[in-house]
């Protein structure tokens, strides 16, 4: 092959999409194919059975909590008169933060033509719906009575009883079934093309079987990927308001009532910039740590992880400048209630957590400005951890500094968790990292179809001068690929 | 390459579309008629220690239902009666009967006849007789035709629902007062204007909130 073409043309389209190449490693068509599928295809590695048994474990100990939980009510728990809701509100926001990144990865990137979010949308989406499923966990069972669960869902009743349709509680069951059943469409739809490919490598009848079911037929026709792109394209459409709208009627849960600390207009725009916050240190986590044991640094690049650096930067001063923006609000205001309750969140009986809380949220992501940190892969899966442990503390903050404070000061009271509380909040991570590792064992964990699509080869021009028509990485002319 | 599945694997996607939905259908139509409180408690009639027949007494003899049940418009609890009640008749009246045999027991030992509760309210909802029966409410519309009752039998489903269905339309249900132990009340041509004008000059306002009854 002429080297100098296809050069000219590989740096043309690598101008194109940024500074470095989205893929490095040189891989071809045929590499990524290999690459991923195979971590489906071989034996089960004893790496993966041990993290799951540990995993496993941790879905034991939320089984085992919430059986407790159901035997016992919600007694067991640390919940006393002015702080009614506890750990179970907390990790449910928690939770739902986290399933942000996901979406916005795939819907709000995939709209505005962000190309390196190929790399990882798959795994930031499955992550998205794991984690959606562990916040589904804490209303389901924080009603006490759980028979009762079905309430909250409009179902006609011999009771002739309806939810309170006025209350933010139910819109929230809304939001987050909603996000929950797009999400995994969008996600489901998106692997169909990667489904197949699997489906064509297998060589049991079962395998063949269920990922042909799965992959509903699919066979690389024009019009296959006709019908796919335009599906794709609208639920990225669909998805998009719902990014915005989940944790912005999360928040009304708070900003609805009229508890001094949570009855703030910034809530709606500042849970969700805190939610694309955690859910971005949360696909750092991950992902550090997957890319490495499977082999797939070349696709998910270090420029991705930067790139996602930034946003945990950007979004976590965001978050910082609503912390200090409450307070000013709270000055401005006038109200003695509203500027007690911050000063007391600052100054309180839990100033610990509010400045566990700042410190991780607002001033650890600083450290993002450098390049050279942005770019560390230890100090990116610390920081990343780091900032979780700071969202899961705002959510503890907000919801248990506004309440111990009651209107009324006799009842004020000190809020513990039991350990019942804390067992299930490391439950639902065992929850989590069970769905996880099924997902890296059982899925194409990189959308293998749209990953070969941002290869400089590509682009319909990457061939105008070489003259040989053969993809770079083509060991020679007579061995031929089939992607 | 061969195909994976056999050709009439096409009907599939066709046939688990209409599964699904007509298993949802189903699955809802089943819960909605054998999981509501009309077919799992009406008819409930469980064997009482005393065969006591509603059709002899409120019936053929026609006592009505306040002499036995007499705290029904004081109290919240319409009483079950004591052995004391029985007895006023039941001293002279059938004195060698077989099966009275466990009220004159219960008479000479002071111990209570142990009847079945066949009304069961759950421990969360308050129910009071007095309010009712006082603004109109027939023994009748919630307990059914007692006096041609053999065993006393639930009559009605007493969900949630059955009971607002009257709170929120009373004017379909109450009758005059003096009619409130009648069996087989027939209302009056025009009978709910007249409710209408009882409920406006009476104030009855039934309550539909939780609190009404929850608390």
């Amino acid at each position: 092959m002429s080297t100098t073409n296809t050069g000219d043309a590989r740096e043309l389209a690598v101008d194109f999409h940024g500074d470095e190449p989205l893929i490095s490693g040189d891989m071809s068509f045929h590499d990524i194919t290999e690459l991923v599928s195979g971590h489906t295809e071989k034996r089960t590695p004893l790496g993966w059975l041990a993290a799951f048994a540990v995993a496993n474990i941790g879905l034991l100990i939320l089984v085992t909590s919430i059986a407790y939980l159901f035997w016992n009510g919600t007694g067991v728990w640390g919940l006393n008169n002015p702080v009614g809701w506890g750990f179970a509100i907390v990790n449910f926001v928690f939770w739902v933060g986290i399933g942000h990144a996901g979406t916005l990865i795939s819907a709000i990137l995939f709209l505005f033509r962000q190309q390196w979010r190929t790399a990882i949308n798959r795994s930031a989406e499955a992550m998205t719906i794991f984690a959606v499923i562990c916040a589904l966990v804490f209303p389901g069972i924080h009603v006490g009575r759980v028979w009762a669960a079905y309430w909250m869902l409009p179902i006609p009743n011999q009771m002739e009883m309806w939810p309170q349709f006025k209350s933010p509680l139910l819109w929230d069951v809304f939001a987050v079934s909603v996000y929950f059943t797009v999400s995994l469409v969008f996600w489901y739809v998106g692997m169909i093309p990667d489904l197949a490919t699997l489906r064509d490598r297998a060589t049991k009848g079962l395998r063949q079987k269920v990922l042909g079911f799965f992959s509903m037929g699919w066979t690389g026709a024009n019009r296959h990927w006709r019908n796919y792109e335009k599906a794709y394209l609208l639920l990225a459409a669909l998805a998009t308001p719902l990014v915005l709208s989940v944790h912005s009627v999360v928040s009304f849960d708070f900003a609805v009532s009229v508890v001094p600390g949570w009855h703030t207009t910034i809530f709606p725009p500042y849970f969700v910039a805190g939610a694309i916050f955690s859910g971005f240190a949360m696909v750092v986590t991950l992902l550090v740590i997957a890319r490495r044991i499977y082999k797939i640094e070349n696709i998910i690049t270090i420029g991705h992880l930067e790139k996602m650096n930034i946003i945990i930067l950007l979004t976590g001063t965001m978050v910082g400048f609503a912390y200090i923006t409450e307070f000013f609000m709270a000055w401005y205001s006038g109200v003695e209630y509203e500027q007690y309750a911050f000063l007391n969140r600052a100054t309180g009986p839990y100033a610990w957590a509010y400045w566990t809380m700042m410190s991780c949220n607002l001033l650890f992501p600083q450290f993002f400005w450098i390049k050279k940190l942005r770019r560390s892969i230890p100090f990116m899966f610390v920081a990343s951890i780091i900032v979780n442990i700071g969202m899961w503390f705002e959510r503890f903050v907000i919801t248990v500094t506004s309440l111990h404070r009651d209107y009324l000061p006799s009842s004020w009271d000190y809020y513990s968790p039991t350990i019942i509380d804390v067992l299930t909040l490391i439950g639902s991570f065992g929850l989590f990292f069970t769905l996880f590792l099924l997902f890296l064992r059982f899925l194409p964990m990189v959308a293998m179809a749209e990953i070969k699509a941002v290869k400089p080869e590509a682009d319909p021009h990457f061939y105008d001068h070489s003259g040989d028509g053969q993809a770079s990485g083509t060991p020679s002319l007579t061995s031929s690929h089939s992607e | 390459m061969a195909q994976i599945f056999p050709k009439k694997a096409n009907a599939l996607p066709t046939l688990s579309l209409l599964g699904a939905v007509g298993g949802g259908v189903l699955s809802i139509l089943f819960v909605w008629y054998y999981f509501s409180p009309e077919y799992t408690d009406v008819g409930y009639a469980p064997e009482q220690p005393v065969p006591y027949s509603h059709v002899l007494h409120a019936g053929e003899l026609a006592i009505d239902c306040q002499y036995c049940h007499s705290n029904v418009e004081v109290s919240e609890h319409a009483n079950i009666p004591p052995t004391q009640t029985c007895m006023n008749c039941h001293s002279v009246v059938q004195t060698e009967s077989e099966r009275l045999e466990p009220v004159r027991q219960s008479w000479a030992t002071g111990e209570p006849v142990e009847w079945v509760n066949v009304h069961q309210l759950p421990d969360y909802a308050r129910f009071s007789h007095a309010v009712h029966v006082k603004n109109g409410v027939g023994c009748e519309t919630c307990h059914g035709r007692v006096d041609q009752m053999e065993i006393v039998k639930l009559a009605e489903p007493l969900s949630m629902g059955w009971c607002l269905e009257c709170h929120r339309q009373p004017e379909l249900y109450l009758r005059p007062n003096e009619q409130i132990t009648t069996m087989g009340y027939t209302q009056t041509a025009d009978f709910v204007k007249e409710n209408l004008q009882r409920i406006k000059n009476e104030s009855i306002q039934p309550p539909t909130n939780c609190s009404a009854c929850h608390y």
